[in-house]
C-alpha cells in the first residue's frame, strides 16, 4: 500500500477520500464486494471503476440511494440491522462497513452477518478512545464533539461508540481473525503506531480493520 | 390496421391450447444499431398498449410514456431501439378475444373468440414478445422495462430468458398479485358481467358493448391507481354546482372526473380483453412457477441470474406497495443477483410511474448509463 496517496477532491473533505482510498487498497481487484451504508456510492465508485470489482451497496437514506443509482451504481435501499439476513452465505469476497458500525442498532449481529455473507469484512469506525475525545470529556464534562463526531448527543445517529481496544476485544470474543488493522489520524493518513494498539487507541481518530472468520 | 408480425406456427399457451396463428402488434422507436445491441423492450400495463411515444391512433392523446421515452429522454431513442408490443390477449392488434377465432390448424372459424378465448398468463405474454424480438433479429435485449403489469412481464422475462436480457427495470410491481388486488379486479369483472349489454360475453353477436359495466370497472380501478393525497389535491371536496344536495345529479368534481375516465376507456378497450388480462394478472405468481408457494422460493426464479436489476417503487402506491418491491429485492439478494432498489417519494400513488417524476427519470437514466458501461465491456 502506497503512502501519501494524493486523491482528487470530489466535493468532500480530503480525509474522507483518503479513508476510502485506504479501504479500497484492502480489496483485491475483480472481487465481489458489498458496501453497507454506502451513502451516495463514493467508495463503490472507486471500487467499480478503479479496481474492477463486482460491487453492490446498501444504504438506509433514500436520497443517497437515489443519487447512487442515478450514477449507475447498484445500490439498494435497505437497513443493515434487518436486511443482511436475506443474503446467502459467502455471497461476497468482502463486506465493507465504513463509518457505520457505531450507527447500527446491533453492531455485534451486524458483524456476524457480515462475516456470514462475506469471506472477509472491512470495518472502519471513529475511535472513541482518541486523546481529544478523552480530554474533552474530562475537561468539559460534556459529550465530546469532534470533526468526525460532530453532532450533539440527542441528535446523533451514532449510538454505539467504541474504542479500538473495545473492538479488538469483540473480535477476540466472537472469534474473528484481525488480518490487518490501521489507525487513521485526523488527516486520514495511516498512523505510524501500527504495532502498538495502546498508542493507536490514543492517537488514531479512526480504526480500520480487515477481518475474517476464525 | 396496427403494425404487426404474424407467426403462422402459433404459440402453445400455458393452458395447453395452441393459439394459431399468433399476431403480435408492436411499435418501434429509434434505430437498431449494426451490432443489434441497443434494443430496449417496454412492457405496457393492463390498459396500456404499444403506442408508447406517439399520438395514439384511437384516442388522439399523447403516448403513455412520452415523458420517459423519446429523443434525449431517459430512454433515449437517439441511442436505443425501443420496442413495445401489445400484449397477448389485448385489443390493439395482437391476438386477443376480439380477434377472429381459429382452430388448432389455424383455420378461421368466422367469429371472434369472445369468451372462448383461452386463458393466457403473464408468461404467455412474454413468450409472444420473445417471438417478436427474435423475428426482429435481436439476439439479446439491452433492457426490458415496464410498470405495474408491465413490471410483472419484466420479472418474467428475467426469469424465463436470463441470457436474452442484460438489464431489467421492474417498476411499481410485484412478483405475485395480492388478495387485495385480485379483489379489486373481481369488482371490475362483476360490474362488466352485470351489464345487460354484456350478454354473457357474446355482446359482439348483439352489436352492443357493455359500456356501463366496463366504465364502472375502470372507475374502480382508477381509484386504486391514485392516492388519497392525489385525489384531495386534484379535487378536494370541490362542487360542480351550488352546495345543494340532490338525489341524482353529480355533486362533486371527483365524480364527474371518474365518469369521464370510465366513458373514454370503453371507447378504446374490449371488455373480454379486459377480463382476459385481469385474469392473467391475478394468476401471476412467479414463485409458484418455480416450484414454490408464493413468497417462499421466489429466489429460485432468479437463481444464478446474470441480469442486472433496478427495482423501483413509489412511496404512496398502495396497489403495488413498496413492501412488494422489497420482496422482489430480498429474493434477488437471496439469489445473489445484481440489484438496485429505489423507493421514490411521491404522493401520486400507483400512477406515479406514468407521470412527470424527476426522481424516476434520474434513476432510470442513471441505471441505464451504468448498465451500458458494463454491457460495452462484454
Amino acid at each position: 500500500m502506497a503512502d501519501g496517496l494524493v486523491s482528487p477532491r470530489i466535493g468532500r473533505p480530503l480525509s474522507d477520500r483518503l479513508d476510502l482510498r485506504l479501504i479500497a487498497e484492502m480489496v483485491e481487484p475483480r472481487s465481489r464486494v458489498l458496501d453497507i451504508g454506502c451513502g451516495d456510492g463514493a467508495l463503490l465508485d472507486i471500487l467499480v471503476h478503479e479496481r474492477a470489482v463486482d460491487g453492490r451497496g446498501i444504504e438506509i437514506d433514500m436520497g443517497e440511494v437515489a443519487a447512487a443509482v442515478a450514477q449507475g451504481l447498484p445500490v439498494i435501499h435497505a437497513d443493515a440491522d434487518t436486511d443482511l439476513a436475506f443474503y446467502p452465505d459467502g455471497a461476497f469476497d468482502y463486506v465493507i462497513l465504513s463509518r457505520t458500525l457505531q450507527a447500527t442498532e446491533r453492531p455485534r449481529e451486524v458483524l456476524a452477518q457480515m462475516l456470514r455473507i462475506g469471506r472477509r469484512a472491512i470495518v472502519s469506525f471513529p475511535n472513541f478512545g482518541h486523546w481529544r475525545v478523552r480530554l474533552a470529556l474530562l475537561a468539559t464534562g460534556r459529550m465530546p464533539r469532534t470533526e468526525v463526531l460532530d453532532r450533539a448527543w440527542y441528535d446523533t445517529p451514532n449510538i454505539h461508540f467504541c474504542t479500538l481496544t473495545d473492538f479488538f476485544d469483540l473480535c477476540a470474543l466472537d472469534g474473528y481473525v484481525v488480518e490487518q488493522w490501521l489507525g487513521v489520524d485526523d488527516e486520514g493518513k495511516r498512523t505510524p503506531w501500527r504495532r502498538n494498539r495502546r498508542l493507536a487507541n490514543l492517537f488514531a481518530e479512526q480504526g480500520l480493520f480487515l477481518l475474517r472468520r476464525g | 390496421m396496427h403494425q404487426h408480425e404474424t407467426f403462422e406456427e402459433g404459440l402453445a399457451l400455458d393452458c395447453g391450447t395452441l393459439l394459431r396463428p399468433l399476431d403480435v402488434a408492436y411499435r418501434t422507436y429509434g434505430r437498431l444499431n449494426d451490432s443489434r445491441s441497443n434494443a430496449i423492450l417496454l412492457c405496457h400495463a393492463l390498459t396500456g398498449d404499444q403506442y408508447v411515444a406517439e399520438t395514439h391512433p384511437v384516442t388522439g392523446k399523447a403516448g403513455w410514456w412520452e415523458t420517459l421515452v423519446g429523443p434525449g429522454k431517459p430512454i433515449d431513442t437517439d441511442r436505443f431501439f425501443v420496442i413495445c408490443a401489445n400484449v397477448l390477449g389485448g385489443c390493439m392488434g395482437s391476438t386477443g378475444p376480439a380477434s377472429e377465432m381459429t382452430d388448432a390448424n389455424g383455420a378461421k372459424q368466422g367469429r371472434p373468440w369472445g369468451t372462448l378465448f383461452p386463458p393466457v398468463t403473464i408468461r404467455d405474454m412474454v413468450r409472444a414478445q420473445a417471438m417478436l424480438v427474435e423475428r426482429l433479429g435481436i439476439p439479446k435485449l439491452f433492457a426490458v422495462i415496464g410498470g405495474s403489469m408491465g413490471g410483472m412481464q419484466v420479472l418474467e422475462w428475467a426469469a424465463l430468458y436470463p441470457t436474452r436480457v442484460f438489464a431489467a427495470i421492474p417498476i411499481a410491481t410485484a412478483a405475485w398479485h395480492s388478495a387485495q388486488n385480485i379483489a379489486f379486479h373481481e369488482i371490475g369483472r362483476q360490474a362488466v358481467n352485470a351489464d345487460p349489454d354484456f350478454h354473457g360475453g357474446e355482446y359482439w353477436r348483439h352489436g352492443t358493448i357493455p359500456a356501463r359495466g366496463l366504465a364502472v370497472a375502470r372507475m374502480t380501478a382508477h381509484i386504486t391507481y391514485l392516492s388519497e393525497q392525489a385525489l384531495t389535491r386534484k379535487f378536494g371536496r370541490r362542487l360542480r354546482t351550488g352546495p345543494m344536495l340532490t338525489f341524482d345529479k353529480d355533486l362533486f368534481e371527483v365524480e364527474s372526473y371518474l365518469q369521464y375516465q370510465g366513458s373514454t376507456f370503453v371507447q378504446r378497450f374490449d371488455a373480454n380483453a379486459y377480463l382476459t388480462i385481469t385474469r392473467a394478472m391475478d394468476f401471476f405468481d412467479l414463485a409458484a412457477e418455480y416450484g414454490g408457494s408464493h413468497g417462499g422460493t421466489l429466489g429460485e426464479a432468479f437463481r444464478n441470474s446474470p441480469v442486472r436489476f433496478c427495482v423501483i417503487s413509489f412511496s404512496s402506491d398502495w396497489l403495488f406497495p413498496t413492501a412488494m418491491s422489497r420482496e422482489i429485492v430480498r429474493a434477488l439478494n437471496a439469489a445473489a443477483a445484481n440489484v438496485s432498489f429505489v423507493e421514490i417519494t411521491s404522493d401520486k400513488g400507483h400512477d406515479a410511474f406514468l407521470l412527470d417524476e424527476p426522481d424516476l427519470f434520474r434513476t432510470v437514466s442513471g441505471f441505464l448509463k451504468g448498465a451500458a458501461e458494463r454491457w460495452s465491456h462484454g
